[in-house]
């Protein structure tokens, strides 16, 4: 990207650049900041509930961490990841696809608008009462099991729930369907954001649909599918809701569906803040790693 | 002759996986309508494709229920939801605009800064921040659920980003040489540019808000400032002898009718190919 | 110095004391409107209730003001934590008078130790005021030295209630007395299962069933000290529960879940299912619909157990011990208005009330259509006082929540046993980080 150099003559913007973030630091720092100050600093300490007594806190330095050291964690890390990567690969082709096609003058689609309202409409429902129908329908005599049952598919009700593949399969299903309309969104206003321009000179060049979308479109909403990729990565990182409503907490079966946060939910739950604290600083160094990486990466190329 | 014939089976597949998908989507809602029509007696036997008849009866169920001030819910989540769309996507962007065209000593830092923020779970402080609001003593009020959305990582990033793609600096260079102020310059030169990126964000912050339940139900406890998510908790831990699922999705379907008004006004924006102003020419 | 001190804590006892006066505001803490509308409907001195229902004056004027807030994700139980501890500072309107609390969780409040339930006796409320009520529902709310902190009007004894038509084909009788027979204990109970299935029939309809009537037959509390020990009662819930499902005893289902609910349809293929008296009344009569009426009955089964209740306790530092003693007395050891909940329609809560009980289950006009014209209250109030919940701890909702959902994963096929002690053992560490040690039988 070339760099331009506004306020070279003479006057010096920079004040401005403090001015114009200030809001958003102080912000961040009284509703952000010192409750985290907070998590970190209890990480060094035995501080928890039980029943309504509070054990601690007592310092302990290390110890809640070594303890994280020896429990399932990286098990719960490898669901979190496959959990993602489940719904993520569709949502990201699903929708580069759709944004591409809403996007494009030349292509020709019936009911357009009305494609471009609908696809986002799974995220207005809240996860909640996603999850309550998701339940309905695959339940042991839901309908999606009598159709299976009717046409000869199964000779019995598939069980979704209580197999590793059905629970881990709904969770990736309800978080393609409820995230793609939103990267649909995004990436649409992206290439939409691109001078016409220069769609209309690779048109006069004689470029097909695929050779714009790959030479022009994609180098240039770049920055846009970066933080794409690193935003649904957090996302990934923190999902929650879904399979936590969907497991009834327990990440059933056999942990398997368990993601990160359920497990630090876990310790919120028993008001453990010392364990709490300490996997929270995992998670946030495990997050920081792989933002940054994906970050380089993406910059690196320009 | 071979390209149209291959554009034209291109073009049926196309139709037919956005109707594919489009079905999916509706397909929920089409459910939650249906379920909102049945008896709980009904929704108990399982599931069914055809609607019920006690439409009118739910409805009046949800309305005459004095625990569940609807109205006040939803004018509550409105407030917040709202508040939520317009600090986040304003302040982000005015933070996103002082650190993409200006240069300045913490320039750097302060973008690694933010980029660290925006991988913290929201869930690592949530109870520092319920001991901090009830210090300064706002817990039960609607505040703490707006102000801190002045600080939306998320939002700042996408915002930089679409500036990286779609704001060329020079139009600012060329607006301060016509003596624009600084804050003029943002808010009539760019913020109109950042328009669809504005609208595609007040939407999602807007949606995470009305559908938040979490830092809500730790905040409120007068039922008068409740958020609908929490009113529709109370609904489903309703006792046995008023338990309800018909009033639930009632509530659930009531929740979704302005968020759904909200989107389409929003969603205008990006449908109707806000194709920019500043750059086409 | 520290004579002044003394000297000002003196003062401040003194002035706390003159101040003793009776606040004019009530505080009651609850999860849902159920004890709400119970109060509004039977307490004798209510004036008014607001339209928005979120307050009800007292005829000598004082305001009873309702907190709900929802139990979903523990909310109810967080919130309310928090005002207790925050209680001594709150000022006097603010402060809880009375909070509501569940079985499962109770002995969290009434810990003598914590001290954030007052006891009965010190609200003046004696020993002959709640004589009358099941011993199990004190039991419960009763902490380690013995006091009772909690109270609560309604008694929730369980039974079996089966479907008549299938235990006709199965047992050849649908008798409750002759069914009792063949239920007794749980080695005939799992030979009428076997007789069930080869009908085609399943005995129960999920896992969790049968949990209850373990749960509550326990040797032990689960936890003393900082050692859970698992109760050989419920291994044998354990066993039984996979030996039902490897012989298709039971349909695999989940309690609350579409297939438990439509299983007691009119379509169901169960003999019949574990549930106490607003089960039977409300959650069975609308799962089974019309059709169901008169095609069921009810027998003690092979052990007695309860099913849910809900319970006040007066919260310590309350500023209005006088009112809370009496609302306490008439909606918790007033009989005669206990009896008119039970024979109200559509409340027929069983309440907590021996004598009052007894007389409805000897009223012979007293019946229900829905189980074929058969006096329930009978039965119940003659499993009601075999109930024994001497052993509770203040550990159980957790223990027992982990207990069913560790073993699922089993009883489904996913894990051995194993691994699903192993997972038991790493939620309840998870959850009771004090817990040291956990001894299996």
């Amino acid at each position: 990207m070339k760099k331009s150099v506004p306020g070279r003559r003479g006057i010096s913007y920079a004040k401005w650049g403090y001015i114009f973030i200030l809001p958003f630091f102080v912000s961040f720092f009284v509703f952000s900041f010192f409750p985290l100050l907070d998590t970190i600093r209890y990480s060094f300490f035995e501080y928890y509930r039980s029943g309504l007594k509070q054990i601690g806190p007592n310092f302990v330095g290390m110890r809640n961490y070594l303890e994280l050291l020896t429990t399932d964690l990286p098990k719960y890390a490898g669901n979190t990841f496959i959990l993602w990567i489940i719904g993520f690969v569709p949502q990201i082709v699903v929708s580069l696809l759709l944004a591409q096609w809403f996007a494009s003058a030349r292509i020709k689609i019936h009911g357009k608008q009305f494609f471009k309202v609908v696809i986002y409409l799974p995220n207005l429902i809240m996860a909640a009462a996603f999850s309550m129908l998701f339940f309905t329908l695959f339940s042991d005599s839901g309908p999606i099991n009598s159709f299976l049952v009717n046409h000869g598919i199964t000779t019995e009700a598939v069980r979704f729930m209580a197999t590793v593949g059905g629970t881990r399969g709904l969770v990736g299903l309800m978080n393609f369907l409820m995230w793609f309309g939103n990267t649909t969104i995004m990436l649409m206003a992206a290439i939409m954001g691109i001078n016409p321009t220069l769609f209309e000179a690779a048109e006069l060049d004689g470029c097909t649909n695929r050779q714009t979308f790959f030479k022009i479109t994609l180098p240039l909403i770049r920055p846009i599918l970066g933080y794409t990729l690193i935003t649904s990565m957090i996302g990934g990182l923190q999902m929650f809701d879904v399979p936590q409503i969907l497991t009834n907490g327990e990440g059933t079966p056999n942990r398997t569906s368990m993601t990160l946060i359920m497990y630090l939910n876990k310790h919120l739950a028993s008001k453990n803040y010392g364990m709490a604290g300490a996997l929270s600083v995992y998670l946030f160094i495990i997050s920081a790693i792989l933002c940054f990486l994906v970050y380089r990466m993406m910059n690196k190329e320009t | 002759m071979k390209q149209e014939k291959h554009s034209k089976l291109g073009s049926v597949l196309m139709h037919a996986l956005l109707i594919f998908l489009s079905f999916l989507c509706l397909f929920f809602f089409y459910i939650l309508i249906v379920n909102a029509t049945r008896t709980h007696i009904d929704l108990q036997k399982g599931f069914s494709f055809l609607p019920g008849t006690n439409f009118i009866q739910n409805l009046k169920n949800v309305l005459n229920d004095a625990n569940v001030p609807i109205l006040n819910g939803i004018l509550n989540s409105l407030i917040v939801s709202s508040g939520c769309a317009i600090l986040s996507t304003y302040f982000s962007a005015m933070t996103a605009y002082g650190l993409y065209v200006y240069d300045f000593k913490l320039k750097k830092p302060a973008f690694m800064f933010i980029m660290m923020i925006l991988v913290m779970p929201t869930q690592v402080c949530a109870l520092g921040f319920l001991r901090l609001i009830t210090n300064m003593h706002l817990d039960d009020t609607l505040y703490p659920l707006i102000i801190p959305a002045i600080a939306s990582p998320a939002v700042f990033y996408f915002m930089y980003s679409y500036m990286q793609s779609n704001l060329p600096k020079d139009l600012v260079e060329a607006a301060r040489i016509d003596g624009s102020g600084e804050f003029r310059t943002f808010n009539q030169v760019v913020f109109p540019i950042l328009k669809p990126a504005i609208a595609v964000q007040a939407i999602f912050s807007f949606v995470g808000a009305w559908n938040n339940y979490f830092v809500p139900a730790l905040v409120i406890t007068t039922k008068t400032r409740q958020t609908l998510p929490i009113m529709i908790a109370s609904l489903r831990s309703a006792d046995f002898l008023k338990f309800d699922m018909g009033k639930v999705y009632m509530l659930i379907l009531i929740a979704i009718v302005p968020i759904i008004i909200v989107y389409l006004f929003l969603s205008r924006f990006i449908i109707e190919g806000v194709t920019l102003g500043g750059v086409k020419e | 110095m520290k004579k002044l001190m003394s000297l000002l804590l003196a003062l401040l006892m003194l002035l706390g004391t003159c101040a003793m006066a009776e606040g004019g505001v009530l505080n009651i803490w609850c999860w849902n409107d159920e004890f709400q509308s119970r109060f509004n409907d039977y307490y004798p001195n209510v004036a008014e209730v607001a339209a928005d229902k979120s307050t009800t004056t007292l005829t000598d004027g004082t305001i009873v003001k309702w907190t709900i807030n929802p139990n979903q994700d523990n909310n109810y139980q967080n919130k309310l934590d928090e005002a207790l501890m925050a209680q001594a500072d709150a000022a006097d309107d603010d402060k809880i008078d009375i909070f509501l609390m569940e079985a499962d969780y109770a002995l969290k409040y009434v810990d003598a130790d914590v001290d954030v339930a007052m006891p009965l006796s010190e609200l003046g409320i004696t020993e002959e005021d709640l004589a009358d009520q099941y011993q199990y529902t004190r039991d419960i709310v009763t902490d380690a030295n013995g006091e009772q902190r909690g109270t609560s009007w309604q008694a929730a004894p369980g039974l079996f209630a089966y479907r008549r038509s299938i235990a006709k084909d199965v047992l050849g009788t649908d008798d409750p007395t002759e069914v009792q027979a063949a239920l007794s204990d749980w080695t005939k109970f799992a030979d009428v299962a076997a007789k069930a299935k080869e009908k085609g029939y399943y005995m129960v309809s999920g896992y969790d069933d049968t949990f209850r009537t373990f749960s509550n037959n326990v040797s032990a509390p689960w936890v003393t000290g900082t050692t859970l020990t698992v109760d050989p009662n419920i291994v044998a819930w354990i066993e039984q529960t996979k030996e039902f499902t490897e012989q298709g005893y039971n349909h695999k289902s989940s309690l609350w879940g579409d297939t438990w609910t439509t299983d007691q349809g009119a379509d169901g293929k169960v003999f019949g299912f574990f549930y106490s008296t607003w089960g039977i009344n409300f959650t069975l009569v609308g799962n089974a619909g019309e059709a169901g009426f008169g095609d069921w009955a009810v027998c003690e089964g092979p052990q007695p157990y309860y099913w849910g209740g809900t319970w006040l306790a007066a919260a310590r530092g309350t500023d209005n011990p006088e009112l809370v003693k009496d609302v306490m007395l008439q909606l918790t050891c007033n009989k005669d208005i206990m009896k008119e909940m039970t024979l109200n329609e559509s409340i027929q809560d069983y309440t907590n009330t021996v004598s009052g009980m007894q007389e409805i289950a000897e009223d012979p006009d007293f019946g229900s259509a829905f189980l074929g014209g058969q006096n329930h209250i009978a039965l119940f109030s003659t499993v009601a006082p075999t109930i024994d919940m001497s052993n509770v701890s203040a550990y159980d909702q957790g223990c027992n929540e982990k207990i069913q959902t560790s073993f699922h994963d089993y009883f489904d096929g996913n894990v051995d046993f194993d691994t699903a002690k192993a997972n038991f053992e790493m939620a309840i560490k998870e959850l009771f980080p004090e817990i040291t040690d956990i001894v299996w039988p």
